[in-house]
């Protein structure tokens, strides 16, 4: 039982379901709605970095998502560079930017860091609203183009951006997933913890959360390009605070700190918002709540309660095998 | 001298919460800090270990100044401590959060865990090994699986000795070990202490339990009002006059008013 039910299994066949789930269903508005789910994964997932595991809400988010987004499509419109030198450089523009905004950012605490980065995410969106002659201002950016070839295989048709958002979500799990087993996800978690602690224990604060907070700005703008070349058009709104929110419910309902959190929450909330369209604005009052309520009683969001589950359920099993030892221990002891 | 302050002074705005105090430490010895409530006892374990930087004097230790140094790099060099309130990572287990005591003695770094390389497996085995050995240690083996929250307050107490091991310390600085808990487990906590000091491990301790101080330590500093008013062996401090004048209030013969 429990050798089907392991970790490494599970995914294996979460992998198999998304990998077959084109060939079975040939619903394009699902395939559509799987892909965008993908992508915001990948936003997800950076955003957990730094305000899961090492415990500093950013809420610049959705300004480096769209510094990524931007960056592909100035450089594929405006540069005319090719697709993949253009997405390469507009992740690596908003690891910058994001090291940059951090060297500053992260000097602050706590509600403070969380007004600075607001800040800045709010700087983002004027920039890119207001500087017409690059941006294109409230009219946006048209005619960006889509994935190009690599070597035989083309990206024209759904199913092929499908796979290759699927593709870069499954690295980005890869990538998150070694880092949060490692003794630097370790490091993260003690400053999440203590950051007093974690000092006088020798680990430099800022610099490990330099580090988380360039990679979750990396992830954002890759996250951010992938849209951009999928929507093929992007206007300022995407880099909104209102964004920045909608990721973090994502986060706060699929689970924070934990590493199926980003995945569970931003399927669950999307699909949700998709089936309660005809509500239109007044779906709001029925995520508002449930996110409130999700808040106060499960902290760790859905898979975070799994998490803490079936800890105590092991935690039971330690204790009562301890137990029947010493009872059996006893009962020789008598005998 | 292994480890010695010249004049340390901390100024908070105009109160001098420590004022020009020299103390030395020999290597594997217990020293103890005692002095009234206030006396400046906490603030002179955190101007040594750099979490508040000091406003005059200098630190050494082992000829090296540190008196500069941020709290990460004394660390490293050799100095662990522990917290008056008991200072643990809560969420994590027992395991996890000595575990985490060695990473300043390990270089691995995003590259190392996104490819886990050969250096982040000897580096996590390494981890492991020296978390064990110090669990071991404080003889906390029975509970490496329990998270933090579920174990006893005394648990905790040795958990914290264990965290400030495992960073493989040559000093370690223990604010208030034995607060809060019972007279036996007092006992078990100063045995530990002794342990670490014949391990030939520096132990300076904070500490209000009289009874504990005066058989454990080697040496005593005593603290008031940011001053260091005696220093010496148990015996000696006893006797002191100053110290008694500290703990009791008032003159030592204060005058009986004639009604």
């Amino acid at each position: 039982m429990p050798n089907v039910l392991s970790k490494r299994t599970m995914m294996i066949m979460l992998t198999a379901v998304a990998i077959l789930f084109p060939l079975v269903f040939k619903n394009m508005y699902l395939l559509q709605l799987l892909t965008l789910v993908f992508i915001w994964s990948i936003a997800v997932y950076g955003f957990n970095i730094i305000s899961g595991y090492v415990g500093y809400l950013s809420l610049a988010h959705a300004g480096f998502f769209a510094i990524g987004a931007y960056g592909v499509g100035l450089l594929t419109t405006k540069a005319e560079l090719p697709y993949w030198i253009s997405l390469f450089l507009a992740v690596i523009i908003t690891a910058l930017a994001g090291a940059l905004v951090g060297v500053i950012a992260l000097r602050t605490k706590s509600h403070f860091f969380a007004i600075y980065t607001m800040c800045v995410g709010v700087i983002i969106y004027l920039l890119i609203d207001k500087w017409d002659s690059l941006t294109g201002g409230v009219r946006g950016l048209i005619g960006i183009s889509p994935p190009g070839n690599i070597g035989p295989i083309t990206f024209d048709s759904l199913t092929s951006q499908y796979y290759l958002a699927l593709s870069f979500l499954i690295l980005t799990i890869f990538i998150c997933y070694r880092i949060v087993h490692s003794l630097l996800g370790r490091t993260f978690i003690a400053i999440r913890n203590s950051e007093e602690l974690a000092k006088t224990i020798g680990i430099s604060i800022m610099k490990n959360q330099l580090l988380a907070f360039t990679l979750s700005a990396l992830f954002a703008g890759l996250s951010g390009a992938l849209y951009a070349s999928f929507i093929r058009f992007i206007g300022p709104q995407i880099s909104a605070i209102t964004v920045t929110f909608e990721m973090l419910m994502y986060l706060l309902v699929g689970g924070i700190g934990t590493l199926a959190g980003p995945l569970v929450g931003t399927l669950i909330v999307i699909s949700l918002t998709q089936s309660l369209q005809f509500l239109e604005e007044y779906r709001m009052l029925i995520f508002g709540p449930v996110v409130v309520l999700l808040v106060l009683y499960y902290p760790r969001g859905i898979t975070g309660s799994i998490e803490t589950f079936i800890r105590k359920r092991k935690l039971q099993k330690v204790n009562l095998r301890k137990e029947e030892h010493e009872v059996k221990r006893d009962v020789g002891e008598a005998g | 001298m292994f480890f010695r302050t010249e004049g340390i002074t901390k100024r908070f705005g105009g109160l001098a919460a420590v004022e020009d105090v020299s103390a030395s430490f020999e290597k594997g010895s217990i020293t103890a800090i005692i002095g009234p409530n206030g006396a400046g006892k906490s603030t002179f374990f955190n101007l040594i270990s750099g979490i508040h930087p000091i406003t005059s004097g200098k630190v050494f230790f082992k000829d090296n100044d540190i008196t500069k140094m941020p709290p990460q790099q004394i660390a490293r060099l050799g100095i662990g401590r522990t917290f008056q309130t008991t200072n643990l990572f809560e969420q994590s287990t027992v395991l996890d959060n000595v575990l985490i005591g060695h990473r300043l003695r390990t270089k691995s770094g995003i590259w190392d865990a996104i490819f886990r390389t050969a250096r982040e497996k000897e580096e996590e085995k390494r981890s492991y090994e020296k978390a064990m050995q110090a669990l071991a240690f404080v003889e906390l083996e029975n509970v490496v699986e329990h998270p933090v929250s579920l174990i006893s307050q005394e648990e905790k107490k040795r958990l914290a000795f264990a965290l400030a091991l495992a960073t493989d310390p040559e000093m370690v600085l223990l604010d208030e070990p034995a607060a809060g808990v019972n007279p036996d487990e007092t006992d078990g906590l100063a045995y530990l202490m002794r342990k670490m000091a014949d391990h030939g491990i520096t132990v300076c301790l904070i500490e209000h339990k009289m009874p504990m101080i005066m058989s454990l330590a080697d040496k005593i500093v005593v603290l008031n009002h940011g001053k260091k008013i005696a220093e010496g062996r148990p015996d000696e401090i006893r006797q002191n006059e100053a110290v008694i004048q500290a703990y009791l209030g008032g003159e030592v013969h204060a005058p009986v008013k004639q009604y």
